[in-house]
């Protein structure tokens, strides 16, 4: 989305505050379901703590309540979270230049966060997004966890709200600007067809993995068209 | 879910996230790959949307759901606001939903 590149900062947090009002009540239902499952009520807290990646934590706490093994549901849980590396590659010099900043900010990579960073042309506003939508998000999640956990199954089916759309949709908005670059396009569609394919047969997490794929699309490029600034 | 298992989730997890940033300190890479890692990048997050909106499970997610981020897409390519993007694409899901569309 274009007009993310020339928003102010307060637009930066307003779009930041509607992803993590729709984390909160994804979270409130994470917590919900964990109790659900027979949890304690802070056992899905410091899950969300420190984990902190709501697909992962569904699947893993999913995989036990089904019956799995521990260990069945970490490696769930570790596959479907195995994205986070490339995506460190990707963004992990807008993170900030001291140590510190490395290894807070690396806890607060999610999809949204880098979805947010990779939006921003300009170096500078690419750190301040990732570290906004970061923060933020960790906060909304969180929060939402510890209401849900302590009410249960008051809350309702997030799916009636529509907030399994909302997500993909924001993702979709946010990456919507770098697809300009034709090259950019045909591995991205190449791989979706790849992952979407693959879905059905393989466990969840490796056919967005194999989506990579589609870079053999961007082999021989000749132009760049327009790209994302890419500061070292 | 064990302590045990929360601890070793969170580790491998913190672990693919913090090996990028450190990597990418030690390294000098040529701005053709530090292009193709951005593109990488948007490359999963695509995959990430079309399989989030069109699988449920191993399964074809019902019409609701894709119908919702295609909502949200098209108006995200009009420049609408991004909170509205958002919006539109949840509360077309769960309008269709309510409809008794799955």
């Amino acid at each position: 989305m274009r007009s993310i590149w020339r928003t102010h900062d307060t637009d930066l947090l307003r779009d930041v505050a509607a992803i993590a009002a729709a984390a909160a009540v994804n979270g409130a239902s994470f917590g919900a379901i964990s109790v659900a499952g027979g949890l304690q009520w802070w056992v899905p807290l410091v899950m969300s703590v420190l984990v902190f990646a709501g697909g992962s934590q569904f699947m893993a706490v999913g995989v036990v309540a089904a019956g799995g093994s521990p260990a069945a549901a970490v490696l769930a849980g570790l596959v479907l979270n195995a994205r986070h590396l490339p995506f460190g590659l990707a963004v992990g010099h807008v993170l900030g230049r001291g140590l510190a900043a490395r290894l807070v900010g690396s806890h607060l990579m999610v999809d949204e966060s880098v979805a947010f960073s990779l939006a921003q042309r300009d170096p500078a506003r690419a750190r301040t997004a990732f570290w906004a939508c970061g923060v933020t998000l960790f906060l909304g999640w969180n929060l939402g966890v510890v209401a849900g956990s302590l009410v249960g199954q008051g809350i309702g089916d997030p799916g009636a709200f529509g907030l399994d759309a909302a997500f993909p949709a924001a993702l979709l908005a946010l990456v919507l600007p770098a697809l300009k670059d034709t090259a950019t396009l045909r591995a991205a569609l190449l791989g979706a067809v790849v992952a979407l394919a693959t879905t059905p047969l393989l466990p969840a997490g490796v056919p967005v993995l194999l989506a990579l794929v589609g870079l053999v699309a961007t082999a021989g490029r000749k132009k760049t068209g327009r790209k994302k600034e890419v500061a070292a | 879910m064990s302590l045990a298992a929360i601890l070793v989730l969170a580790a491998g997890t913190y672990a693919f996230r913090v090996a990028g940033p450190l990597l990418r300190d030690r390294l000098t890479l040529p701005d053709r790959v530090k292009e193709l890692m951005a593109t990488a990048a948007t490359v999963l997050l695509v995959a990430l949307v079309a399989t989030s909106s069109l699988t449920s499970g191993r399964e074809f997610a019902g019409w609701a759901l894709p119908a919702g981020v295609l909502v949200g897409g098209l108006a995200a390519w009009r420049k609408a606001p991004f909170v509205v993007v958002v919006l539109l694409a949840g509360a077309t899901t769960a309008g269709l939903r309510l409809a008794g569309v799955s």
